[in-house]
């Protein structure tokens, strides 16, 4: 009996401490979401860059036919591969508010409280992958208006805010680690301007695996970018294909946003010193 | 279990490389006193202040305060401090409501007693009337009284106030200081503030201890610290006496940076 008394007791102790990590993941993103909301602008400004590659790239390379595609449309095809680029860029330079805030004092204030390291890193992933819903929701509705053959049904529609949100907490989770290794602006937005085009070139975004010499193919195979575009790829566009298989690419995933959240939260403390 | 001391450190060292910031220190600080921590810049205050507050690792020793050891309890520590740094750590884009809302939230305090807290906080430093305003546009006095209604909000133990009237105006300054007592007269808490000023440390601290290199070189009541030196002796003399620097030379272009950015913030 009280044993089992005991065993009670631990679970709903466990039970008390998710729900006060869940809280305080959620309270560091509400700090940013309330921001958000407050000034929506920035959501806008990121639009423009989908806008012309989506415009103009895409317009003109479906004139060329040079790509193989598996039997789609190139501008179906690159979609997804856009839709995973936007949600990169708007992520990958994250981490420069977390060395901003900590120029203000802000973060300093986070690890006095007594919210799990984690929490701190995870409830930035949550602010991140929150603003690009809000893309992916834009780029839906720039796609639908050029008459790219998307996919509506629910479940499908559901595994593309799954990729979308995974993709996002990923990047900006590694974004929020270089920050906590380089720690001044400057350095950090040399290192992003240096990051994203590879990251970018190096995947299945807007060109397939097929046609990518070994060695880019191999790097590509590492990049987290080619697993999400995959899945968007299979999840997003009518016909659309995939080389690893939803599932697959789901877990590389969670599997390198479980490792990066470690490392995050290894490295967060060191802002500060 | 509760420790005679509200702060007690055992031979509390912290190195960066070869400099040897906070040097075998060992001191304590009694419940519900008032402690002021002087020292020119560069006497290892922030240092220590960083690693009773557990942002910073000791490199030897260690202390207990609120009743736990900052380095085998570290997360139990946090849960029985507040810390208001030197720097604006409110958040200016959110407004005075929201920052203690966000805070009150990471604090876990419950949901039945938030609004409560948030509210007696606001009415205790004198913020309800601009409690739905951004805090960017706050004066520099009401921002930092912000910040200590937010360390606050958990009723904590101890409070570390790392310089918490620099910059600002001696009105602002004089309500500040006046909150400070409210705080240990309501709540009981101890507070464990660092100050370059010497009338705030006079009027303020029932202890002040001198840091300097990295050692306390004198800890005692202001009283009984100038009238050691002699009958007309102020703080500053004592300052002087011990940590041989003068109050107007002291501080590398960092801390001038800093301070300067901070009391522009206050504006």
């Amino acid at each position: 009996m009280s044993h089992a008394h005991e065993s009670l007791h631990a679970a709903s102790d466990e039970v008390g401490c998710a729900i006060e990590f869940a809280r305080q993941t959620l309270a560091v993103a509400e700090a940013d979401i309330r921001k958000l909301i407050r000034d929506p602008i920035e959501l806008f400004t990121r639009m423009v860059q989908p806008v012309l590659w989506l415009l103009i790239f895409g317009q003109v390379f479906t004139r060329t036919r040079a790509i193989p595609t598996g039997g789609i449309r190139y501008l179906d095809f690159m979609t997804p591969g856009i839709l995973a680029q936007s949600v990169l860029f708007g992520a990958i330079f994250y981490g420069i508010s977390l060395i901003w805030e900590r120029d203000l004092g802000i973060i300093q204030k986070f690890l006095v409280s007594p919210a799990a390291r984690s929490s701190l890193v995870l409830g930035r992933a949550v602010s991140s992958t929150v603003r690009s819903l809000c893309q992916m929701v834009m780029v839906y509705l720039l796609a639908f208006l050029l008459h790219v053959q998307l996919r509506f049904d629910p479940w499908a529609v559901a595994g593309v805010a799954a990729a979308v949100i995974f993709g996002s907490a990923v990047f900006s989770t590694f974004s929020l680690s270089a920050a906590c290794i380089v720690k001044s602006r400057e350095r950090f937005m040399g290192i992003g301007q240096v990051l994203t085009m590879p990251l970018f070139f190096a995947s299945n975004a807007i060109y397939p695996l097929s046609l990518m010499p070994s060695w880019l193919r191999a790097i590509s195979k590492v990049n987290p970018l080619t697993y999400q575009v995959d899945a968007l790829r299979r999840l997003m566009i009518v016909g659309g294909g995939t080389a690893f298989g939803v599932r697959t690419d789901l877990v590389v995933m969670v599997f390198v946003l479980a490792l990066l959240v470690a490392l995050a939260t290894r490295l967060y403390p060191n802002i500060i010193t | 279990m509760t420790a005679p001391n509200a702060v007690e450190t055992k031979s509390l060292t912290r190195r960066f490389s070869a400099l040897v910031a906070v040097n075998h220190l060992t001191f304590s600080c009694a419940h519900g006193s008032i402690f002021g921590l002087l020292g020119p810049n560069g006497a290892g205050k922030s240092t220590l202040i960083k690693m009773l507050t557990t942002l910073l690792p000791p490199s030897q020793g260690t202390a207990v305060v609120a009743g736990f050891d900052i380095v085998r309890d570290p997360r139990a520590v946090r849960r029985k401090i507040g810390y208001v740094s030197q720097m604006l750590s409110a958040d200016g884009d959110l407004t005075g409501y929201e920052n203690l809302l966000i805070s009150a939230k990471l604090y876990g305090i419950s949901r039945a007693e938030r609004a409560a807290r948030i509210a007696h906080g606001l009415e205790f430093m004198d913020l309800a009337h601009v409690s739905g305003k951004l805090v960017k546009h706050y004066s520099g006095g009401m921002i930092r009284r912000l910040e200590i209604a937010q360390s606050m909000l958990h009723r904590p133990q101890v409070l570390f106030l790392d310089e918490p009237t620099v910059g600002l105006d001696p009105i602002a300054k004089q309500a500040v200081w006046q909150n400070i007592r409210d705080l240990r007269r309501e709540f009981g808490t101890t507070i464990l503030m660092t100050t370059h000023d010497m009338q705030e440390a006079d009027q303020l601290c029932e202890m002040v201890a001198f840091m300097h290199e990295g050692t306390l070189a004198a800890v005692g009541p202001p009283a009984a610290l100038k009238s050691a030196l002699g009958p007309a002796a102020s703080l500053a003399d004592v300052f002087i006496q011990y940590t041989g620097a003068s109050i107007a030379e002291q501080g590398d272009l960092r801390d001038v940076a800093r301070t300067r950015i901070t009391s522009r913030r206050l504006g």
